[in-house]
């Protein structure tokens, strides 16, 4: 009687209470469950909005309107011997005139007319005639870009019944757009200035030439220094390292420096290799110097990692049949090491195309229209030619910087596609 | 010029290289002996000794050339010693655009003739340079021919250079942290003398544009980094207050939740918000994110700024949301399988385990996580230079603008910058700050990692 009176009351899972219970336990996993899809909803919605934003407002430009206009030269009063000094401002403005026909235009109207064009219409008609001379011996279609805000017209981007004091174009310069479109003047081709233009104030003629150049030379330093030094570095601590208290200190300086604001090493850079050594000012080898500085600590870590995975088996091999230490290492554990080092350089190289902070304190967002012809020359690079355009108040740069954007991202899918498809194709599993 | 130099040297080192090994192949051993190392050892040494010297010569003279050159300049310039270092600076660069043909307005015949100094000096380092490197080529060329015999040690001699050279590679990384450190503490030095630190350190109003030339109209200047830190607290704060929920809990579904296929896609696919450059975060929060937290303040009927600490932040917490999540991850991943049997044996369901096992147990792991992902917050510079204010503001509201550390520092250095006003000096000074602060969060954080790990 005293034992069956120690015995606890026996639940009764099915009573209303523990059934209410058991629904709330359930409901509240549901919700954690759906709590957690909601934040990878969230996620991946921006980042699709991101994306997708970019897509929407760069991919028009990378197409740019122009006007087909038929000049001949022949006519027009140039010495051949000294093609630079011809008058080409009138010349292309009495072409352009010509479009029209026999309309008189007055003082104002003409200007809203040339003003449909590029500003710089008169200096591509001039390299083109100096690049073709033959131009000159007859008539000859030449492809003008029109100006920015009738290019933003032309793709959609400017609302035509709005108020006419709201637009940046004005009624007399659509109906000349009109006119020429009517005549069939007017296409939009695949905009190859795009890449083989260097940078300039009107939206219209920008190009990323000189900052993909830029970008392209600060890589190659920047991989030349960090990719045998970081090798290097990598296989001493692995390899040859004492256990002490220097080789901590080092190991601790390397995870240290891969968590350094990037914006320090710019400092580093402005104040040791500019302030110090007195190198120039944005060029891309100082700015591929710091990025090297910044991608290190990746590539030892990453080539630290892949040596230590190669099984000591292939090492004790080679130490059996006489190789030495180095010899072990440089034809025998380095050359399987490499795919994986590889990748990680790749992803490295990657990281340090996008870095934008360092760049802007050397210097690299200069306004320069020339692409630079080596290592010391001043250059822009493609994250600060983007920062450069997203601060410039045209309209048209808006859609120049998400293609700029694109081009980037673009870069970065195919190096990282690049580095997956390497691990894939030579990664061993040991 | 320099190029060619250094292509003319790895020719030089290639040639030596060959014919090296070209000799060593016919050396033969004397009776019972023989031959130590094998050809292509021979070779390498030699190149190892007509390379090495002359390349690292011609590197450190292009490092020292340029202050050279400008400090001879300025010996021989009139009246260049009463100068302070700011106008011979000045002074220095016109000499330079006059000699390269750059400068704009007239220059007066001292500069010029200073100019002629400095091109005729140019041409003289540069002939210096190719001679003194030709020579050391040479020399270590001969004398590595000279070693050459059957029974010198030549794989060993070049184990041990290339030993040294690891030894050195591996400085690297200690040599960039001094160089940091250095850099930093010197500017501020310098800085601290134009501003007392205590100023710096517990001042209340940050109003760095000053006067760069005498004739130019602008404030007095004030120097407390206070409003500067706090601006970069409010906007790490948008971003923690993003990055950490959604982190955590993406991390849980993933890991507890859905199935191997979904991860295997959505993981990679989370990853690459990470891979993102930040100037292109910056573009869409000024681009898209802005104007939305202004038309949801209009909403809710609060004046929002169109550079508000809310869309910098958030933005900047979603490019953190893959740091964190794959941290818990990590945190998650390193709880014994027992706890969470032992969990489930009790008859608890998936979410009592998690909230109640794998969250108290992973806890350190995960703060670790979000100390170091509130370093990168503080540290990260494109997403607020392009999408926060410039104006230090004292503010808790999210709507308003505010500006931060990294903010300051990129503006006050980008253009021109002289080395020896407080306002370029003061963004060493806020640097050597951001140093210490992401340093202190990186090291507790790893500390706290390392002190979980070794529990279980």
């Amino acid at each position: 009687m005293d034992a069956a009176a120690a015995l606890p009351v026996p639940v009764d899972w099915h009573s209303e209470a523990m059934q209410r219970r058991r629904r709330a336990r359930y409901a509240a996993d549901r919700r954690l469950q759906i709590y957690g899809m909601v934040a990878v909803a969230f996620a991946l919605g921006f980042l699709a909005i991101l994306v997708g934003t970019l897509i929407v407002s760069g991919y028009k430009a990378f197409v740019q309107t122009v006007a087909s206009v038929e000049l001949d030269l022949s006519r027009a009063d140039i010495d051949r011997a000294n093609l630079m000094e011809a008058n080409w401002r009138g010349i292309v403005r009495d072409g352009l005139r010509a479009q029209l026909g026999e309309t008189e235009l007055s003082r104002a109207e003409e200007r809203d007319y040339f003003n449909v064009f590029t500003s710089s219409a008169p200096y591509i008609v001039r390299d083109r005639a100096i690049a073709d001379p033959r131009l000159l011996d007859g008539p000859a279609t030449f492809a003008i870009p029109l100006s920015d805000p009738l290019d933003q017209l032309a793709k959609g981007e400017i609302d035509r019944d709005l108020p006419q004091d709201r637009r940046r174009v004005n009624d007399a310069q659509i109906g000349f757009y009109d006119q020429l479109a009517a005549r069939g003047l007017i296409s939009q081709p695949f905009n190859w200035g795009l890449f083989t233009s260097n940078d300039s104030r009107f939206p219209e003629l920008a190009g990323l030439k000189g900052a993909i150049s830029g970008s392209f030379w600060a890589l190659l330093v920047c991989f030349l220094i960090s990719f045998p030094v970081g090798i290097a570095a990598a296989i001493y601590l692995e390899e040859f390292a004492p256990k002490n208290r220097v080789t901590d200190l080092i190991e601790i300086n390397i995870n240290n420096l891969a968590a350094v604001p990037s914006v320090v090493f710019g400092l580093l850079g402005l104040a040791v290799f500019l302030g110090w050594f007195g190198l120039p000012r944005s060029a891309p080898l100082v700015g591929g110097m710091v990025l090297s500085l910044m991608t290190l600590p990746t590539i030892i870590i990453v080539t630290r990692a892949a040596l230590k995975s190669v099984p000591s088996a292939i090492r004790e091999a080679a130490f059996g049949i006489g190789a030495s230490k180095h010899e072990t290492i440089f034809h025998h554990s380095l050359p399987l090491a490499m795919p994986t080092i590889l990748t990680g350089t790749i992803i490295g190289l990657a990281q340090a195309l996008g870095e934008t902070a360092p760049l802007l304190l050397i210097g690299m967002n200069a306004f320069i229209t020339s692409d630079p012809g080596g290592l010391f020359e001043a250059s822009t690079a493609l994250p600060t030619q983007i920062y450069i355009w997203a601060d410039s108040p045209e309209r048209g740069f808006v859609a120049r910087t998400s293609a700029a954007i694109l081009v980037l991202l673009g870069f970065l899918v195919v190096m990282n596609t690049a580095a997956i498809l390497l691990r894939h194709r030579f990664e061993r599993r040991w | 010029m320099v190029g060619w130099t250094f292509l003319l040297l790895l020719t030089a080192v290639l040639v030596v290289a060959i014919a090296g090994a070209a000799r060593a192949r016919r050396l033969t051993a004397p009776a019972g002996e023989k031959v130590h190392s094998r050809p292509i050892y021979h070779g390498l040494n030699v190149a190892v000794w007509t390379g090495i010297p002359a390349f690292v010569f011609l590197l450190l003279w292009l490092l020292g050339q340029n202050t050279v050159i400008h400090q001879l300049v300025l010996a021989s310039f009139p009246g260049a010693e009463l100068m302070t270092s700011a106008e011979r600076s000045l002074l220095i660069s016109e000499i330079r655009q006059t000699a390269q043909g750059s400068l704009f307005r007239e220059p007066t015949p001292a500069i010029v003739a200073a100019a002629d100094h400095l091109r005729s000096l140019q041409a003289l380092a540069g002939q210096a340079m190719v001679a003194v490197a030709a020579a050391l080529a040479t020399v270590g060329a001969f004398l590595g021919f000279r070693a050459m015999r059957p029974t010198f040690r030549a794989r060993h001699s070049v184990e041990r250079s290339v030993t040294w050279f690891m030894m050195f590679s591996s400085l690297v990384a200690i040599l960039t942290t001094l160089g940091i450190v250095l850099s930093l503490l010197y500017e501020s030095w310098q800085f601290f003398r134009l501003v007392p630190p205590q100023e710096f350190l517990f001042g209340l109003r940050w109003e760095p544009q000053i006067a760069l030339r005498a004739d130019q109209v602008a404030g007095q200047g004030a120097f407390g980094a206070i409003p500067v830190l706090w601006g970069t607290a409010v906007v790490a704060a948008c971003a923690m207050i993003v990055a950490v929920p959604v982190g955590i809990l993406s991390a849980i579904y993933l890991t507890e939740y859905a199935d191997e296929r979904f991860r295997a896609v959505v993981k990679p696919m989370l990853e690459v918000l990470a891979g993102i450059p930040t100037v292109v975060y910056g573009f869409f929060a000024v681009l898209t994110v802005a104007p939305l937290v202004r038309t949801f303040g209009q909403f809710v009927g609060i004046d929002a700024a169109p550079n508000s600490a809310l869309a910098a932040g958030g933005v900047m917490g979603v490019m953190l949301i893959p740091f964190v999540s794959s941290l818990s991850d990590d945190a998650f991943a390193a709880v014994p399988r027992a706890m969470r049997d032992g969990s489930f044996a009790l008859g608890a369901t998936k979410g009592e385990t998690i909230r109640k096992v794998l969250l108290p147990a992973a806890l350190p792991g995960i703060v670790g996580g979000i100390l170091l992902a509130l370093s990168r917050a503080i540290g990260e510079t494109m997403i607020v230079v392009m999408a926060a204010g410039l104006i230090a503001k004292m503010t808790l509201n999210p709507f308003e603008s505010v500006t931060t550390v990294t903010v300051q520092i990129v503006t006050l250095l980008i253009g021109d910058t002289e080395f020896d006003n407080p306002k370029t000096l003061a963004a060493f000074a806020l640097g050597l700050l951001l140093f210490g602060i992401t340093l202190g969060l990186n090291l507790i954080a790893l500390r706290t990692v390392r002190k979980y790990r070794e529990k279980y």
